[in-house]
């Protein structure tokens, strides 16, 4: 199968010479799930906005590598064609919904403006905002669509993200940490929820976390970066059975588990890690 | 050890209605009843799980004890006494002895203070008498004790990742001796490998000063991990308490079911 999506030999360096990313490559095939698991400054989150150059220009920030996407570079394309594969072929659900949405719009106006951008063929706007809020589970979409970001509980409100992301039609979704700011039970909701629309409609999913626990019956493949670097990747399954990598495994270890009855939580050895490098 | 039998803190039929107000004089028109008739007691070395989704009701819990937000109806009696209905200058000594950590450590220390001026914030409320010297002391003496260092006293919080921002939460409540502390939500803002350094630090802290926790979460598996009995809070209402084992094994209300089967699973 043709990938999607090909990074290769990424680096990113911010001004103050810190290497966010240093020399990381991989695929994600179309109709694929790939999860990028790490902590927070591993580097997870700025490879996703790398994609789409999302991150501020040199000097600020010098990204280097290659990002093929359906076959032409990104780096080197110009501002028009990185405008056409934003939010349109590529799109992104972020982590805080609240603050993602712009509270003094309603979050019709906030969908119509994504679709009247990259889908100017769509004639009746409300009933696409409509069929689209219906997909990602909001009941009685064409009233609620008039409703201000305040009026929706948080996992409401990642839904209507989610609405506005899928209202495009994206080939490939980044869902970047898209359910740490919400609940356990809206967690399972939400995941759930982003699976079946992943097999509905076909497209990629890369979702970037720090837990492995909502990894497991989403991904087909998992990433794992550890400061920078891709240290352990390979399909989902084997990765929890059989973990190589001491990070991957320091990882794993440190979810809580129901009816475990452990003394203590075990936490990440730093030590022990960079020591087996 | 002091009568570990008797009931540190106990929470009788505890309401708090926020009114909702309507028409075209604003009048009261009907109430939100966050927390509807809620009873329970800690004893005194405990930890305590609180459990439920956003808008159940359990920080409400957490904050009409400190007293954060005004009770409606009910009763709440620490070490023997109605605290409830206590104001201003007879509550102090009581909220000395309870305190709080909150859910967000992004949110709850205020970014133009020093982290001594956040930590020391306490210690010129409760001690006023305190001199300089011992004051700077024990500023060191409570980062030390929460896993940072001495020299970070004189940081910002901005030069801090979430994990150490919640130590300074921690120290800061820890600052004035107190007895009870209520942590709402306090790892839920964090990775899930700093989680388990918070969770583990806060065990720690527990049996070091012997401590009494109100722990409040959403996360099934984080309160089973660290309470002594944990109750389900749905709707401003408790719906199943119990051990911790129970509640696990063979959860009565189907809420408590609900919440069990989010929690995620290394499904091998």
């Amino acid at each position: 199968m043709h990938p999607l999506l090909t990074v290769n030999n990424l680096s990113i360096r911010f001004q103050d010479g810190n290497l966010a990313v240093d020399d990381i490559s991989f695929a994600v095939a179309d109709g694929e799930a790939v999860a990028v698991v790490g902590e927070s400054g591993s580097g997870k989150s700025v490879t996703a906005l790398s994609l789409t150059r999302l991150l501020p220009a040199p000097p600020a920030c010098t990204v280097s590598g290659g990002i093929v996407w359906r076959g032409k570079d990104l780096l080197a394309a110009d501002h028009a064609a990185i405008r056409r594969a934003r939010g349109k072929e590529i799109a992104y659900i972020f982590q805080e919904p609240s603050t993602s949405l712009n509270p003094v719009f309603s979050i019709g106006y906030q969908i119509a403006e994504a679709i009247k951008l990259h889908r100017p063929e769509i004639k009746d706007v409300n009933a696409e905002i409509a069929r689209v809020l219906e997909l990602v589970g909001i009941r009685n979409a064409g009233q609620r669509q008039r409703d201000y970001p305040h009026q929706f509980s948080g996992g409401m409100q990642q839904r209507a993200m989610i609405a506005m992301a899928l209202a495009c039609r994206p080939k490939l979704l980044v869902a970047d940490e898209p359910t740490t700011a919400l609940d356990v039970t809206i967690q399972a909701q939400i995941i759930g929820l982003l699976r079946e629309l992943q097999q509905q409609t076909g497209m990629s999913v890369l979702l970037i976390t720090h837990n492995f626990g909502i990894v497991s019956g989403f991904a087909d493949r998992v990433i794992v970066m550890f400061r920078g670097k891709i240290v352990e990747a390979g399909a989902t399954r084997e990765v929890l059975r059989n973990p190589q990598h001491p990070y991957t495994r320091a990882l794993i270890d440190c979810i809580p588990q129901l009816g475990q009855n452990k003394e203590r939580l075990t936490t990440i050895d730093y030590s022990k890690i960079l020591d087996s490098r | 050890m002091k009568l570990k039998m008797n009931p540190l803190i106990t929470v009788n039929n505890l309401k708090v209605y926020f009114p909702v107000h309507g028409g075209l004089l604003r009048r009261v028109v009907d109430y939100i009843k966050a927390v509807d008739d809620v009873s329970f007691a800690i004893r005194q070395g405990e930890t305590v799980g609180l459990v439920g989704e956003s808008g159940s009701g359990k920080s409400t819990i957490g904050k009409s004890i400190v007293q954060l937000v005004t009770v409606s109806g009910g009763e709440i009696a620490y070490d023997g006494v109605t605290v409830s209905g206590l104001h201003g200058g007879d509550f102090l000594p009581y909220r000395k002895r309870i305190q709080m950590i909150f859910h967000d450590p992004y949110n709850s220390l205020n970014p133009r203070m020093t982290v001594e001026q956040i930590i020391g914030e306490p210690l010129d409320i409760h001690f006023k008498k305190m001199p300089k010297p011992r004051r700077r002391a024990r500023i060191g003496e409570l980062l030390e004790l929460v896993g940072l260092q001495k020299s970070h006293a004189d940081r910002y919080p901005h030069e801090f990742s979430g994990g150490q921002r919640q130590r300074i939460g921690i120290a800061r409540a820890l600052a004035v001796e107190p007895e009870f502390i209520i942590c709402d939500e306090p790892v839920s803002a964090l990775d899930v490998s700093v989680q388990a350094q918070i969770v583990n630090l806060l065990q720690d802290l527990q049996q070091r000063l012997g401590l009494t926790y109100l722990f409040i979460s959403h996360d099934l598996a984080v309160v089973e991990h660290l309470c002594d009995y944990i109750l389900v809070l749905n709707e401003g209402k408790i719906v199943e308490h119990g051990e911790p084992e129970q509640i696990y094994q063979s959860p009565k209300h189907p809420y408590t079911r609900k919440l069990l089967a989010a929690v995620p699973r290394l499904c091998l």
